[in-house]
């Protein structure tokens, strides 16, 4: 399991000073992280499609954005990642709880859980699957997308994150 | 009034504010009276450009920053009120050109005739809401906002008689994020917060 708040601190030493995002219990311990991180904001978004807005306006002001949501956002975002970031080259490091992994959740994420990664690789939204082992790796290729303009999508698995709920 | 007056009536009260434009009508009438380097054109995204605008203003707090939106969008997005009221930066202005259909697509009748967008805003916590339907209006009511805390709203109710002969954006989507963010330049150090 990889500790919230080391993640958090990896996150800010890399630039990334602009969260936000719609709550899933699988990112609870980086969201309450997140609250209590002096000077960078966490803003509460009511849909995960407004927070990709948000983000693209928090990164042409000169911001870093990170946007933190359950994979059941992802159709919300669908046309926003692909009429916005993607044409426009605005990056966003995404990180994407995977409810529904392996069919083993609550009914209204078996579908998601499972098409989740063809909906990213459909739309070309380029992701990593992260883990205690690869986080450093992956991490370093996020932000090597994001340097190309890109966004760049973390699929965070149950039990990765130390959970606070 | 059209929506061209109402356009007329802002555009040359604009200095070198940034202002976040939502797609369709809105995009196109800015472009083709003035285009301005500090202009995003949401060409795609619908009900994003909120969103897009308050980013920018919570980054930028040295710049007054401007959204140019339409009722469809706000509509769509109505929950983005809840977030520009809540986080509540003092340098946003919020501007609705409201024609009661969605015109691009055929002036599709839209909720607004029925839903007053102005007390919505008000209601979701916008210290100021105004709405205006005549063309001299306009300007005293954007420079009530422009001079004041926000964030501001005005909702400016215009006629569906866009010309459909008027121009699309001809920039292309990286073009346009790049000239505005080096309208927008880095933030001093020392600015105000």
């Amino acid at each position: 399991m990889l500790s919230s708040q080391n993640f958090v601190d990896q996150l800010t030493s890399k630039g990334f000073n602009f969260f936000t995002g719609v709550p899933c219990s699988l990112l609870s311990g980086l969201i309450s992280c997140l609250e209590k991180t002096p000077d960078v904001p966490y803003i509460p978004a009511v849909r995960e499609d407004a927070a990709v807005g948000l983000c693209a306006g928090a990164y042409m002001a000169g911001s870093l954005p990170v946007l933190l949501m359950q994979n059941s956002g992802l159709g919300y975002c669908l046309n926003a990642f692909t009429s916005l970031n993607l044409i426009y080259k605005i990056p966003t490091l995404v990180i994407m709880s995977w409810r529904g992994c392996g069919g083993n959740d609550a009914p209204e994420h078996i579908i998601m859980g499972k098409i989740n990664e063809d909906l990213l690789k459909t739309a070309g939204m380029d992701y990593a699957v992260i883990t205690p082992e690869n986080h450093q790796d992956v991490l370093q290729r996020a932000v090597r997308k994001i340097n190309e303009e890109l966004p760049f999508t973390l699929l965070v698995k149950k039990g990765i994150f130390d959970e606070r709920h | 009034m059209k929506g061209t007056e109402a356009f007329q009536e802002l555009i040359p009260l604009l200095k070198d504010q940034p202002v976040v434009h939502a797609n369709g009508y809105i995009c196109r009438e800015s472009f083709q009276l003035q285009d301005r380097e500090a202009n995003f054109y949401m060409i795609g995204s619908m009900g994003l450009a909120s969103s897009i605008g308050l980013g920018v203003a919570l980054c930028r707090p040295d710049k007054k920053v401007i959204i140019f939106d339409g009722d469809g969008n706000v509509l769509m997005s109505m929950g983005t009120l809840a977030m520009i009221a809540a986080t509540a930066p003092k340098n946003l202005v919020h501007i609705v050109f409201d024609n009661q259909v969605y015109e691009s697509t055929g002036s599709q009748r839209s909720l607004s005739g029925s839903v007053p967008l102005e007390e919505v805003a008000r209601s979701s916590g916008y210290p100021v809401a105004l709405k205006v339907s005549k063309k001299e209006e306009v300007k005293p009511a954007f420079e009530k906002l422009m001079n004041g805390d926000g964030p501001g709203f005005l909702l400016i109710k215009v006629d569906p008689v866009f010309d459909p002969e008027t121009g699309r954006v001809t920039h292309t989507p990286e073009e346009i994020k790049t000239r505005f963010m080096n309208a927008l330049g880095r933030r001093e150090e020392g600015s105000r917060n």
